[in-house]
């Protein structure tokens, strides 16, 4: 492995870290948080609750996984 | 002291807490069983390193333009905020293993004595687990005053609680010249990700164009918004693993407290 694989491989694990998928969803909350934005819409509210809601599906991936591990 | 100046010194206080503990721990084991001189050289060395990445990238963060700099660092302290709570909640209901400051410094010192006798003068071995040790504990505190610190152009003040965490925890060490064990750290994990996420919810969503009702006064919400759910979430986690292996779920009121004893 070549030492800039290995960097961006160490920077993913520091930033995003073992649930890819609660980083892509931030990223999507954030960019549907700024397309609503441009409406007259209000768009504060959907960052709180996209934030519980990784969390809740982020904990429940956990639970999961070691239910089956047994 | 602005409030947000306050929450953001306190994030990085604890913050810091956490990873010098886990540090400390490093150091002691290598120190006491090696070279003292070498780890501490090594832990300066590391620290001057940390003190050299904030110095480079602080001016280079905070020069970005107000909004995509609250929308980068909204996202990352949201991302990085998360894996936090995420692993407090994880913790505290038993699904991972909560860090036992005692065992790493058994299994340090053990690791110590197996690498052989220590050389007079300088011992790499002490030197290099006491820089890494450092070094590795700092990056995450030093991303959090880079971040935190960049969006309040606040960035001394972050480094400054950070730099006093490492003294109280130091002192507080070499006092009790053993690891810090009874610190709950679990519970100190749980308040960061709660800050880091709520700070993360809150920028985040103004780089994106948002705007709070009452401005700044929202986070007066969202901080223990997120907390209270969050409690519930690890109540919820704690009933549904005991369901999982057919024991009992804790009493209702131990689970409530649960996050504010977790780690301890």
């Amino acid at each position: 492995m070549s030492a800039a694989r290995r960097v961006a491989l160490g920077a993913w694990e520091f930033v995003v870290g073992d649930d890819w998928r609660a980083a892509i969803g931030v990223a999507v909350a954030l960019g549907l948080t700024a397309l609503v934005a441009t409406t007259d819409v209000a768009a504060w509210w959907i960052m709180p609750l996209a934030v519980l809601a990784i969390l809740a599906l982020s904990l429940r991936r956990a639970i999961r996984e070691v239910s089956r591990r047994g | 002291m602005s409030g947000a100046d306050l929450g953001l010194a306190l994030s990085v206080f604890f913050a810091c807490t956490v990873e010098a503990v886990e540090a400390l721990t490093i150091v002691l084991a290598v120190g006491s069983t090696r070279s003292w001189r070498s780890a501490i050289s090594g832990v300066g060395a590391a620290l001057l390193v940390l003190a050299a990445i904030v110095v480079a990238l602080g001016p280079a963060i905070t020069s970005l333009p107000i909004d995509l700099l609250r929308l980068l660092v909204g996202g990352l302290l949201l991302i990085f905020g998360l894996q936090w709570l995420r692993k407090a909640i994880l913790r505290s209901a038993g699904v991972k293993a909560k860090h036992d400051e005692l065992a790493s410094y058994q299994q340090e010192r053990d690791a110590a004595l197996a690498a052989g006798r220590a050389r007079p003068g300088f011992d790499g071995y002490s030197f290099s687990v006491a820089f890494k040790g450092v070094l590795l504990e700092g990056l995450e505190v030093a991303f959090i005053v880079l971040t935190f610190g960049a969006n309040q152009h606040r960035v001394p003040l972050a480094a400054a609680a950070a730099g006093l965490a490492v003294l109280v925890v130091v002192a507080a060490g070499f006092a009790a010249a053993a690891p810090l064990a009874r610190v709950p750290e679990n519970a100190l994990k749980f308040g960061v990700g709660v800050m880091l996420s709520s700070f993360g919810i809150f920028w985040g969503a103004e780089g994106a164009g948002a705007h709070w009702p009452g401005g700044d006064a929202a986070l007066l919400a969202i901080i223990p918004g997120l907390a209270l759910v969050s409690i519930a979430m690890s109540r919820a986690v704690r009933r549904a693993v005991a369901l999982a292996s057919d024991e009992p779920a804790p009493a209702s009121g131990e689970a409530a407290a649960e996050p504010a004893s977790a780690g301890v």
